[in-house]
């Protein structure tokens, strides 16, 4: 399936566009996306590391299914910094 | 009440808007421009949010103010675009019955949406140079814009450095 991503901050600035699009085998998972932006987006695989992803406006866990149709995002870390650990949790 | 805007923030409205008399304190935070980082002047910052999620996110923290300490009001308004030296970029307004309530609420609402709103900011140094603050992931400075293969390994390099935070 092809599922749209809104890009933030560096990541669109980086790849000089607001949403890209990845083909995600399914079921996919936030760790499946990574791994498909990485592949799929050179320019956006040195910074997939430090990503959180969102879907439906919310933190997600890497194990979170990810459907068709749904509202999906990388968020680079915000200025307050270093606590993707205490966002993952919140999710989990 | 939670507010993402790209006009100048009139923080005395949103101190006024929380003022009751029930309460007996009030605290207002203020983040604003600072010129001087280290050794580095800045000329201005813009701010990128993903304003639905940060509303909703804006909105979670209140609540959660609102259970952890006895509050009587909370207003945070925070602004996106560009914003000039010594202007407003976030206002946190909280009033409480006691003073502990109010200052403990306000720093941990600052704090916390430092950590997890989905908010950015790019300085623009004096020298014309620019820079996305993203701690923890590559500090390197940004490349020209267009798609462009990197050959640098994946992870980054945390660089420790704190440029042009908020808080004076």
């Amino acid at each position: 399936m092809l599922v749209k991503i809104r890009l933030f901050a560096v990541a669109r600035q980086r790849l000089g566009s607001p949403e890209v699009g990845v083909e995600l085998p399914e079921p996919a998972t936030v760790a499946t996306l990574r791994t498909a932006v990485a592949e799929q987006h050179p320019a956006l695989a040195a910074l997939m590391p430090g990503m959180m992803v969102a879907v439906e406006g919310e933190y997600a866990a890497e194990d979170r299914e990810i459907r068709a149709g749904q509202e999906v995002a990388l968020i680079p870390p915000v200025s307050g910094g270093a606590v993707h650990d205490r966002r993952a949790a919140g999710n989990r | 009440m939670i507010a993402i805007t790209d006009q100048p923030i009139d923080h005395a409205r949103l101190t006024d808007r929380v003022r009751s008399t029930r309460a007996g304190a009030v605290c207002t935070f203020l983040g604003t421009t600072r010129e001087v980082t280290g050794d580095r002047r800045t000329d201005h910052l813009d701010y990128e949010a993903y304003a639905g999620m940060a509303e909703k996110t804006l909105g979670d923290l209140e609540a959660e103010a609102r259970e952890r300490w006895a509050l009587v009001d909370v207003a945070i308004e925070h602004r996106v675009g560009r914003v000039e030296l010594g202007e407003i970029s976030v206002v946190v307004a909280v009033s409480a019955p006691h003073r502990k309530q109010a200052f403990e609420a306000c720093q941990w609402l600052m704090d916390t949406i430092k950590e997890v709103v989905p908010i950015w900011k790019k300085e623009t140094w004096a020298d014309g140079s620019e820079e996305w603050v993203h701690p923890g992931l590559d500090p390197t400075p940004d490349p020209p814009r267009v798609d462009r293969p990197t050959a640098r390994p994946a992870g980054g390099v945390a660089s420790g450095r704190r440029s042009g935070r908020l808080e004076g």
